[in-house]
């Protein structure tokens, strides 16, 4: 009966986005402007059906009912609840639905708090949004439904991919989806705007609160996705250019761009069509995502089912949407006014230089993934890794950094080049430092890596001078926001260096009773033992690892899951101020000895410790930006 | 000295028209690089391939050929796609799916000796995996010889 019912709730949904859509269509174009009022009910009801349907599939994997097709594939009885909770957006199906919840909910949120936009404008994007959930509602009930049965029942489930069996399933899908579906607002707000011809500074000012907070989630989502990586995949590394990673990086990477931009809209009324550009393509990245990796045609770990017809219904769905608004931006651009002029030497032409650095990467990245596919239409079978990845959009990236260091220290509309210079002195002076220490310490460091020190010491202290010789106290909260987050990128950027340059790496056979010694650790292999969890066994090894008369006792594991029967290893991982120890159980050799491979990665949590630090600036920027107007709203609530 | 808006956004066009060739550029030149990156051992065989130059070895590990030197950690195999093979050493801890008759990519550059040194192994991940280039090929475990299907 639940899956009957969370399939009702998601055809009623699906209505009434239709009728969502239609009421907003013939208030606008037939003139019929009472029928306005409906659309807010309308599009809140839609939410609450979104999540009834979403609350009766987790309901169905909670209970294991294998007589859903969904559950017998995903789930198993065996698993610890978490994974079973968590498992139901572990699979395509689910996952679409989780995408159309978000999506609901973001809706309605919508319908409800935005007071700053005209009413028309308004209403336009309440009809935006149900469009696209139509399409994804009709994604889900013709080709995905995740509610199918199957007859007869299985008496057990498969299982999920093991490696998807860890405590960051029920976290890192949902955080990165609210982000990617938060920018299906702004996209749904440019829209809006175009339709009413409302684009300007008030038009900013209202989308900027749904830009932050869907640019924070993905921040979140994409650094928790990057250690989870780290620590499951046990092999070190944090960033593997992935394509479905590149995926999350970039919408990510067009949403950091319309960030900046919508504040040059809202501050100073300039770049009108390219911030109404940005948010159609931002959300575009987020929908070329999803059919990258729902559809398929890239293998990875993340693509759950090779469904080319799903993959052809994704694919017109992204032209119908992304067409659509290119043609609408290209109808209406001319209606949108030339916005304020600024001189060259400004913080305007700065965050220019900004968009045009992120934008330059994003194609780049994009071009970069979608290589294989063309060419493999073409009958050639090519794979485009790290190498050009790296070699690509490291220069790009450190360019970024350095504007990075001068925008926030320039004035806008006017300023002058010398004293713009004067600005930058400290944190110039500091990399020299950082520059020179470095080369006499490592003198046989790589360029990269030396690079990356020296623009993230930049990063680090000209990142701060925006509060030079200003009361802190009375330093606005958005400032904060700023500062933090730009010093995140520093921080971020200095542990991506140190890990890459000073990493310390060791393989070795181990017997127990062994010990070797390692970048200042003493490494014993204490003992190796089976050991058993709820769906898995293991060989559990005890490694006594001590340093300067400190120790610690780490453990690793080669588990192996008999459902589906897949081996995976467990990496021990110890944390102290100045970087992580890294240990990963290998293979038993004939002999008895076992493969065990040790790192020690000096400073490598500065890495998420920056990109959560970013998150967090963005977050302090919208409280800072919106505190005031959440308050009022607060007050007339309670006087209402 | 307050610039005309239309030198002004001159500019920011050429700057931005700049930024674009030179990623345009960089882009390409990687690519190059990327697009000669995967052979199969007839291909190094046919095409030749430097000493030390990083490109992705794929093929069928085969049967019998897995070997573990002294130090318990260095692992000798050969790879093959039914028409060359080339021997292959590796420095590390082999993935979990990586055995005999199964497909490998393997990362790394040939040295002096024709042997090539893999720094990083990538094996079906699991059954739903396979590497991009490796589809359709199929090993015959009594024959030896790999079919490249598909």
């Amino acid at each position: 009966m639940i899956a009957e019912f969370g399939l009702g709730a998601l055809w009623l949904a699906a209505a009434l986005a239709l009728a969502q859509l239609l009421l907003v269509w013939f208030a606008l174009v037939g003139g019929k402007s009472d029928l306005l009022g409906a659309v807010r009910p309308v599009a809140v009801t839609q939410a609450a059906l979104c999540a009834i349907a979403f609350g009766s599939l987790i309901t169905l994997f909670l209970r294991s009912d294998m007589s859903v097709k969904l559950v017998a594939i995903n789930s198993n009885t065996a698993m610890p609840w978490l994974y079973k909770f968590a498992g139901a957006w572990g699979n395509h199906e689910g996952s679409m639905l989780l995408w159309v919840t978000v999506m609901g909910v973001a809706g309605s949120a919508v319908a409800l708090l935005e007071r700053a936009l005209r009413r028309d404008t308004h209403m336009a994007t309440l009809g935006a949004q149900a469009a696209i959930s139509l399409g994804f509602y009709a994604f889900l009930l013709f080709s995905s439904n995740p509610f199918a049965r199957l007859n007869p029942a299985a008496p057990e489930g498969q299982a999920l991919n093991p490696l998807l069996q860890d405590p960051g399933l029920a976290f890192h899908p949902p955080t990165l989806y609210i982000g990617y579906v938060g920018l299906s607002v702004a996209f749904s707000f440019a829209v809006g705007a175009l339709l009413t011809r409302q684009v300007d500074a008030a038009f900013a000012r209202a989308m900027r609160p749904w830009v932050l907070g869907a640019w924070v989630f993905l921040t979140i989502g994409i650094t928790a996705g990057s250690y989870w990586a780290y620590y499951e995949l046990g092999w070190g590394g944090w960033w593997f250019w992935d394509p479905v990673e590149n995926a999350s990086l970039m919408p990510w990477l067009a949403a950091t761009a319309l960030l900046h931009s919508v504040t040059v809209l809202a501050t100073r009324d300039a770049l009108r069509a390219w911030t109404v550009m940005l948010a159609v393509v931002a959300f575009s990245m987020s929908m070329v995502g999803t059919f990258l990796v729902r559809s398929g045609i890239l293998t990875s770990v993340h693509a759950f089912a090779v469904d080319p017809e799903r993959g052809s219904f994704i694919l017109a769905l992204l032209m119908l949407y992304i067409g659509g608004a290119l043609a609408l931006f290209g109808v209406r651009v001319g209606t949108v006014r030339e916005g304020k002029q600024f001189e060259l030497a400004s913080r305007e032409t700065m965050l220019v230089l900004n968009n045009l650095l992120l934008t330059v990467i994003l194609g780049v990245v994009l071009i970069g993934t979608l290589y294989p596919l063309m060419t493999e239409a073409f009958g050639h079978q090519v794979s485009v890794g790290p190498p050009y990845f790296n070699a690509v959009a490291g220069p790009l990236a450190l360019a970024l950094m350095a504007v990075l260091v001068v925008g926030p220290v320039t004035r806008w509309r006017r300023d002058n080049l010398a004293e713009m210079g004067r600005r930058v002195i400290v944190p110039i002076v500091v990399a020299t430092v950082v520059l020179v220490v470095v080369l006499l310490m490592h003198p046989g460091i790589g360029i990269m890596p030396l690079l990356g020190l020296v623009m993230a010491g930049l990063v680090m202290i000209g990142s701060l001078a925006p509060l030079w010789r200003r009361h802190l106290w009375r330093t606005p909260l958005f400032t904060w926001g700023m500062v933090i987050a730009h010093l995140g990128c520093g921080v971020a950027l200095a542990g991506m260096a140190s890990d890459s340059a000073f990493t310390v790496e060791k393989l070795v056979a181990m017997q127990v009773g062994d010990r070797v010694d390692t970048a200042g650790w003493q490494v014993e292999f204490a003992n190796i033992l089976p050991v058993a969890g709820k769906n898995w066994t293991a060989m559990q090894a005890d490694v006594a690892v001590s340093r300067n008369g400190e120790t610690a006792m780490m453990q690793p594991q080669a588990r192996f899951f008999p459902t589906p029967p897949t081996s995976t290893t467990e990496s021990a991982i110890l944390t102290r101020w100045d970087g992580q120890l890294y240990i990963v159980l290998g293979d038993e050799n004939e002999d008895g000895r076992w493969q065990m491979r040790i790192w020690w990665k000096p400073f490598v949590t500065l890495i998420w410790l920056g990109g959560m630090m970013i998150a967090l600036g963005g977050a302090l920027a919208l409280i800072g930006r919106e505190r005031r107007g959440w308050i009022q709203r607060l007050r007339k609530g309670a006087a209402a | 000295m307050p610039m005309k808006s239309k030198q002004q956004r001159l500019i920011l066009a050429l700057i931005a028209l700049v930024a674009l060739i030179g990623a345009g550029l960089l882009a390409a030149s990687a690519l190059k690089d990327e697009a000669a990156y995967f052979y199969t051992p007839n291909d190094a065989k046919t095409k030749g391939v430097e000493p030390d130059r990083a490109i992705r070895l794929g093929g069928m590990v085969v049967k019998g050929s897995l070997g573990k030197q002294a130090d318990g950690v260095t692992l000798r195999f050969t790879v093959t796609d039914g028409k060359a093979s080339v021997p292959v050493v590796f420095h590390g801890i082999a993935p979990d799916l990586f055995r005999e008759g199964s497909g490998v990519v393997a990362e790394g550059a040939f040295n002096a000796n024709g042997t090539f040194v893999a720094s990083e192994l990538l094996a079906k991940h699991d059954e739903r995996y396979m590497p991009r280039e490796l589809e359709g090929m199929k090993y015959d475990e009594k024959t030896h010889k790999v079919s490249t299907g598909g």
